[in-house]
């Protein structure tokens, strides 16, 4: 009865609240266009940054909305870099379609290996994720004649994008090319996460013994963002070989997915922007703590991981999401 | 055989070796109202386990409307009208009632996996939820996180999630477990107001409420079923009676 004193209730303009398109947004992505401006000398770097963000970004599905644990997520970024610095060393340079080729390579490994990852727990998960990686990495070793091994996959050389912009030494390609196809990325999984698949995503996070209870197929829900999430950390991969037309065997490496990991909840997971800002306050903070201590840098870098994750158990962005809510509710 | 929904047919689970489900016989009727009851560790959330598919069976089978759904998958028989609700709240802690609500109505239209148009633009789907809320009471609380809300808003929304689902069999594993007695009875209120179409087995402790809302009751006893009648019939008998008084050996 209380109902009818109270304003009314409008279900879908609340839902359509939360996936608004926020100011804040905008000011991000207009952000990361000013070191073309301000730091030119930086590209490179930002470059990388692009490319580690779109990399988490690809981690937060199944970490941060899907709630599973991967340790092995290097394998889809490793393949996605091969695949791309193969094609253009054996005589494919365009870029678009060498990235196409990376997220296509690292569909079918993820689709490959999603028939077990659903069928088994979350610790088992670490060990499976993490087998996975490591078998992938020795492959890739072994295989010397083919990926060079030790030595990385050399002689990669890359045709102009649209066939107009060359790679240059400062960047300035490489860095538009990444953040354009970051952004293109984003916009995608972000319609992904708030749509009905994505509110399903986090109903098997938040509790995946219900959702049998109300039909859904968590399984298969489970395998189809696997693999999306394989195919966008081989673009990622992709990217990575092409920008630097080079490939280490280290993008294969366990450090790597371990890296991922460690940007991802630094920024906050399950957050989308989580990812992007984990991903440049640690490869900033690599950089500089490298320059300044080129020894002991990984020292620094665990002292502010423990930090964050003690003072801001949710990463960065869970904190300033609970200081806002705060401020709301004092107000 | 028509008017039958839901019928198992010697049903049997074995954990090693304490028997906890004895060659079950139920039928439940379309539209019936049909309380489970007995002692602790009779076996009655078992037998739902069992139903539902969450348990496999040793053996024996499960008809829904005539259709043997033994060897589906959990999520298959909630499909098909086969829906529950659990003991202890099995929520969406992190999603708001709406949302969670919607979802399972999502499922149910089979929109789940879409992924290519925003939520918000189902907009029936969102409604249908917003309407099953407001029928639970919960119409003014919807966009709270579910671990915000009251613990028995909490039980109501157990049963907002079941109805989602638009079962044609509903079974409810002790609706109001933890709610205080003195509260117990608005809860059942909401029981009694599920749709007359729909077939309903509750598990319940307090014998008021049992004979107050049950058509039917079934007693189990170690894993077995002691007896099934109406309420008279099952507050007449003796052996029902030695259960409850605790006599009753095995």
């Amino acid at each position: 009865m209380a109902d009818q004193f109270k304003a009314a209730i409008d279900p879908q303009a609340l839902l359509r609240e939360q996936v608004r398109w926020r100011w804040i947004e905008t000011i991000f992505w207009l952000a990361v266009l000013l070191p073309f401006w301000v730091t030119p000398t930086y590209l490179v770097l930002c470059s990388q940054i692009a490319i580690a963000a779109l990399f988490a970004l690809s981690l937060d599905l199944i970490v941060g909305y899907s709630g599973l644990v991967s340790l092995g997520h290097a394998a889809f970024f490793g393949v996605g870099a091969y695949a791309a610095g193969l094609l253009a060393k054996h005589g494919w340079g365009e870029p678009i379609s060498g990235l196409a080729v990376a997220a296509l390579a690292a569909t079918v490994v993820g689709y490959l290996t999603s028939f077990i990852i659903v069928r088994i727990g979350q610790f088992a998960l670490i060990m499976v994720t993490t087998g996975l990686g490591l078998l992938l990495f020795e492959l890739a070793n072994s295989a010397h004649d083919i990926t060079g091994g030790d030595d990385g996959l050399q002689g990669i050389r890359m045709w102009p994008v649209f066939n107009y912009f060359r790679f240059d030494l400062y960047g300035y390609t490489a860095y538009a090319y990444s953040l354009a196809v970051l952004f293109v990325c984003f916009l995608v999984l972000r319609r992904l996460i708030n749509s009905p698949f994505g509110l399903s995503l986090r109903g098997i996070r938040e509790n995946p013994r219900r959702m049998p209870a109300i039909g859904a197929p968590s399984r298969s829900h489970i395998r189809k963002i696997y693999v999306i999430s394989a195919a966008v950390a081989g673009l990622a991969g992709g990217l990575s070989a092409q920008t630097t037309a080079f490939v280490a065997l280290d993008a294969l490496s366990f450090q790597r997915s371990a890296e991922v990991l460690v940007m991802l909840i630094l920024g906050g997971a399950g957050r989308l922007y989580g990812g992007l800002i984990g991903a440049t306050i640690f490869i900033v903070a690599r950089d500089q703590l490298a320059g300044m201590n080129p020894q002991y840098w990984y020292f620094w870098l665990g002292l502010l991981l423990i930090a964050v994750i003690i003072f801001l158990p949710n990463g960065i962005l869970g904190g300033v999401a609970q200081l806002l809510s705060r401020k709301g509710r004092s107000s | 055989m028509s008017d039958i929904v839901l019928h198992t047919k010697g049903l049997n689970k074995k954990f090693g070796s304490l028997v906890v489900a004895n060659n079950i016989e139920i039928s439940l009727p379309r539209g019936a109202r049909y309380a489970l009851i007995g002692p602790n560790g009779a076996g009655k959330t078992t037998l739902i386990n069992l139903m539902t598919g969450m348990l496999p069976a040793d053996s024996g089978h499960i008809f829904l409307a005539d259709e043997d759904i033994t060897s589906l998958e959990p999520h298959v028989r909630v499909k098909r009208g086969l829906v529950r609700t659990f003991q202890i709240n099995t929520l969406f802690p992190n999603l708001s009632a709406l949302e969670a609500v919607t979802l399972a109505v999502l499922e149910r239209r089979g929109n789940a996996g879409n992924w290519h148009r925003s939520l918000p633009s189902y907009g029936e789907a969102i409604e249908e939820a917003y309407g099953i809320l407001k029928t639970l009471l919960l119409g003014d609380h919807c966009d709270r996180p579910t671990r915000q809300l009251a613990y028995g808003q909490q039980r109501l929304l157990e049963i907002a999630l079941a109805l989602a689902a638009r079962p044609k069999v509903l079974l409810l594993d002790e609706p109001a477990a933890g709610v205080p007695k003195d509260e117990s009875g608005e809860l059942f209120k909401a029981v009694a107001g599920i749709s007359s179409d729909i077939t309903v087995l509750f598990i319940e402790h307090d014998m008021d409420v049992v004979f107050r809302f049950a058509s039917r009751i079934i007693v189990m006893v170690s894993g077995g079923i002691l007896m099934e009648g109406t309420p008279a019939e099952i507050a007449a008998d003796a052996r029902v009676r030695e259960v409850y008084l605790g006599t009753h050996h095995v």
